[in-house]
């Protein structure tokens, strides 16, 4: 180590932490952060995804994703999206995010694709919980070998079943999801017959990696993965998570005294 | 030493700003105003914390301002809580306005009345704010 890079890195250090007085571990009300390794990881428990997890950064998706090529009615359907980020961004005015502007419920997959902030998993015999901080919601995953329904009536989060393809490979895949929701923060569309995979490998003890492939022929021209072997940090025992609640009163709190007012011409 | 360097990338991989909710296309990018005022409200809430303020223009006219900030979750990582301010205290408040000469920006730096300054938002880059509108 050059001594030039060391020393930039304590002023790194030492700039950012004046900066953030409360970026540590808490133990109540943790806004998601993972501590630093220390040491090498024990080898992934088999079949065990239990635990608090934090993807980071990677895990929150401001300006959506870049997505296969739209069908004729996926263009359609994209275009009366207005989104707030992305490539289609609007002006803040005219944003029609269900999310940020009425308070609708993220919805699966965006809960994954975009505010993906800390979430716990929870294991029972027959299922698996994924508790997520980003408006305290829940999935079931249900691993008791049942198939998804056929035809279902869609739901905000949709149906889901898991199997474990190896001692460290939960395969989750989900259908009925509802074309209410956005697929992220860019405002790509879906219809009610998005099937998504999850692919979530646990790597070794404290990380694992989700790779996520969506399939929905209605809206886009072929499969894509927005999610590829996305990194996930264990955090500590313990870890206690703030709430992350985007109400509807909060939304429209701000768009009256915010982005109703912030238009240019 | 390794262990250092480590722990400093931790730091700053959680320090890296999360970008907000919608894209800063209405902020006047680069351009800072400081103003000094009296809070009139401080809002909690997602997507988006924001501070209400009166304060007084170059030309002497007192404007109610409302400055954004990022979501509860990382403003608590930047120092900000709930019960951080109340109504009438003193605050000096470091903006980002937008462009159309509203009494609306985004809050960089707030001097409470104790003289504590935090950080609220690094100003926008072409870097943190890829996207113009279409």
């Amino acid at each position: 180590m050059r001594p030039h890079r060391v020393v930039f890195i304590a002023a790194s250090v030492a700039v950012f932490a004046a900066a953030l007085p409360n970026a540590q571990m808490k133990p109540w009300n943790n806004a998601g952060l993972s501590e630093p390794p220390s040491g090498p990881s024990g080898p992934a428990p088999r079949r065990d995804l239990s635990g608090t997890w934090d993807a980071g950064r990677d895990g929150i998706q401001p300006t959506g994703h870049i997505a296969a090529p739209f069908t004729p009615l996926g263009e359609q359907m994209a275009k009366a999206n207005h989104p707030g980020n992305g490539t289609r961004i609007v002006q803040v005015t005219d944003d029609n995010d269900p999310l940020s502007t009425m308070g609708d419920p993220t919805g699966f997959p965006r809960i994954v694709l975009y505010e993906l902030r800390p979430f716990q998993i929870v294991q029972t015999s027959n299922q698996v919980l994924i508790l997520y901080m980003f408006e305290k919601r829940w999935r079931v995953i249900w691993t008791d070998g049942r198939a998804l329904p056929t035809n279902p009536d869609p739901r905000w989060y949709g149906y889901s079943v898991g199997r474990w393809v190896d001692d460290s490979t939960l395969v989750v895949n989900s259908v009925g999801t509802d074309d209410r929701t956005w697929l992220d923060n860019a405002g790509n569309p879906h219809s009610n017959n998005l099937r998504v995979e999850e692919r979530y490998h646990r790597v070794n003890q404290r990380t694992m990696e989700l790779t996520v492939t969506l399939d929905d022929p209605v809206v886009y021209t072929k499969p894509w993965m927005p999610v590829d072997k996305m990194r996930i940090d264990l955090m500590p025992n313990g870890s206690d998570l703030m709430e992350m609640i985007p109400s509807a009163s909060e939304a429209a709190a701000y768009r009256r005294v915010i982005a109703s007012q912030a238009k240019t011409k | 030493m390794r262990n250092m360097i480590i722990a400093a990338l931790g730091v700053l991989l959680i320090s890296v700003p999360l970008a907000a909710h919608h894209g800063a296309a209405a902020l006047d990018t680069g351009k800072e105003i400081t103003l000094k005022g009296a809070v009139t409200e401080w809002i909690w809430s997602n997507p988006h914390c924001f501070l209400q303020f009166d304060a007084k223009d170059d030309t002497g006219t007192v404007r109610n301002w409302a400055v954004e900030t990022q979501n509860p979750t990382t403003m608590t990582q930047r120092g900000f809580s709930r019960t951080l301010f109340k109504a009438g205290d003193e605050v000096t408040v470091i903006l980002e306005p937008v462009k159309n000469g509203q009494p609306i920006g985004r809050m960089l730096t707030i001097v409470l009345a104790n003289g504590q300054k935090l950080v609220a938002a690094p100003p926008t880059t072409p870097e943190n704010a890829p996207y113009k509108p279409q």
